[in-house]
């Protein structure tokens, strides 16, 4: 049996999170939790270590130093006799089938339908059946606006229709945390709204946790609870998205605020 | 196995005219040049391309997921195979296993020999699929079983079917080889209806429009079905 789930306890915990590639130190001393049903949006120059943290959470990069902590589980190392070792194979895939990520560039499989896309995981991963999946992938494709794409081909799509599907892929695995990276950033301008609306809908209507790399200001201001702002793989300043937009704190902050809202 | 009949009945009836071209002879010869085509050229190649294909994506995989000291004897091995002249491993296998069926070798020889050099393409295949896809895999939590059956492979095999039809064709080429090992491939037995008559042109030629035939219609084969392989628009 698994442990119960303590719902006051962090769901995802960075302990001493430190990041290398190579020589290049990307993360250092990174301590920051997150709480069931928070919804946390990272901000922060190109570089910052911003999407590195969703990546180490969907175990994409490897962690070099630190402890990731899922649940109260170890996602990737756990310490013993002051030494870090490596947590089983198994045990990993155990917490990373409650975490889904949504990616910028959409990463759809494209020899596979929309609906292939979505019940795929679903069925071989979580092991249900075709029928539930498929019944299951409808609901999502009319949540998401696209209930007549089911069977179109990913390419067949647009990119914000892309985005939607994948959206709805990662649901439908159920995950207790969704890693939304840049999920706009490679969409046309007019597209965006219609992505960051059905996120809005996701957000109000159930309690995933979400972790969130975006650009988009004023989603970030709507949605999240608290805001985090990076500079060089550090935390600068965090607070509510009220605090962090109107009244920064930081210097760095409100240099960044004010370029990026330049822009928008 | 077809084995060589000395030919009775073919006389060259051109031969007092001194024609360059005898119809009569060619018609006359013609079956029993197309009989050792579809009896052996094109069994060694439908046989072997089958080997090649699957044997070329095992050791593209092996050499991909095993851990490198084993990847690298399995690479080792593929470079060995594919560096060394067909014919030598025709003969080697042919002297070294007597009790072996000289078609049978034909299969072997030319399937593992191709599968190297499938590999490679395969490899080429698979090192195209975006770094995106196994990520998108991975955070979906799909088996490797899985990731690789139903997203690198359908995805790699997309790029690899041009090429890989490539090297069936040059395979097919390659068949006349055979009669390093007395197989009675179709140009051997062109030859021999030569030799027996002293009329080599029908018989050399009628093989290589043979050849000509097969390869471009499955040239443009190979064409089509990369055209439907290829996604939706």
């Amino acid at each position: 049996m698994p442990t119960p789930i303590d719902p006051e306890a962090p769901v995802i915990e960075f302990v001493d999170v430190e990041k290398r590639f190579g020589s290049n130190t990307v993360l250092k001393d990174l301590n920051f939790s997150v709480r069931r049903g928070e919804r946390v949006t990272l901000i922060g120059p190109s570089g910052s270590g911003k999407t590195t943290i969703l990546r180490l959470v969907m175990t994409l990069e490897e962690l070099t130093g630190g402890y990731i902590f899922v649940d109260g589980e170890p996602l990737t190392h756990r310490e013993k006799d002051g030494k870090r070792i490596a947590v089983s194979a198994k045990e990993q895939k155990h917490l990373r089938t409650r975490i889904g990520m949504v990616f910028q560039q959409f990463n759809l499989f494209p020899n596979m339908t929309v609906l292939e896309n979505i019940i795929e995981a679903p069925i071989h991963v979580l092991g249900q059946s075709k029928a539930e999946a498929t019944a299951k992938a409808h609901s999502l494709l009319e949540q998401v606006g696209l209930p007549d794409k089911a069977d179109q081909h990913p390419m067949s799509l647009s990119g914000g229709q892309q985005q939607r599907v994948a959206i709805a892929r990662a649901l439908a695995m159920d995950p207790e945390i969704l890693l939304l990276d840049e999920v706009t950033s490679a969409l046309d301008p007019e597209v965006v709204g219609d992505v960051l609306n059905i996120l809005r809908q996701v957000a109000d209507t159930t309690n995933v946790t979400m972790l969130i790399v975006t650009h988009e200001m004023s989603f970030a201001r709507d949605v999240s609870h608290k805001v985090m702002m990076f500079d060089g793989g550090r935390v600068v300043e965090e607070g509510s998205p009220e605090k962090i937009f109107s009244d920064p704190s930081h210097a760095r902050t409100k240099q960044f605020l004010s370029a990026v809202l330049r822009d928008a | 196995m077809m084995t060589l009949t000395p030919l009775a009945t073919a006389q060259p009836s051109g031969e007092s005219t001194g024609n360059i071209w005898d119809w009569d002879f060619a018609l006359e010869i013609f079956p029993e040049i197309l009989t050792a085509f579809i009896q052996v050229t094109l069994l060694v190649t439908v046989v072997g391309t089958a080997i090649a294909a699957v044997i070329g994506l095992v050791i593209a995989i092996l050499i991909r997921v095993l851990p490198s000291p084993l990847a690298f004897i399995v690479r080792w091995a593929a470079n060995f195979i594919r560096m060394t002249p067909i014919v030598v491993q025709l003969l080697v296998l042919y002297y070294g296993f007597t009790w072996m069926d000289p078609l049978l070798i034909g299969f072997i020889v030319f399937g593992v020999h191709y599968a190297t050099y499938m590999s490679e393409v395969y490899r080429a295949g698979i090192d195209s699929v975006p770094k995106g896809q196994w990520e998108a895999t991975k955070a979906l939590s799909m088996s490797a079983g899985r990731t690789w059956r139903r997203v690198v492979i359908p995805q790699a095999l997309r790029s690899t079917i041009p090429s890989l039809g490539n090297y069936a064709i040059s395979m097919f080429k390659d068949t006349p080889f055979l009669f390093v090992i007395s197989v009675a491939e179709m140009v051997s037995v062109a030859q021999d209806l030569g030799a027996q008559t002293f009329r080599y042109t029908e018989a050399i030629t009628i093989a290589g429009l043979i050849f000509l035939a097969a390869s471009y219609p499955t040239a443009l084969l190979i064409n089509r079905l990369e055209k439907r392989l290829a996604y939706a628009n």
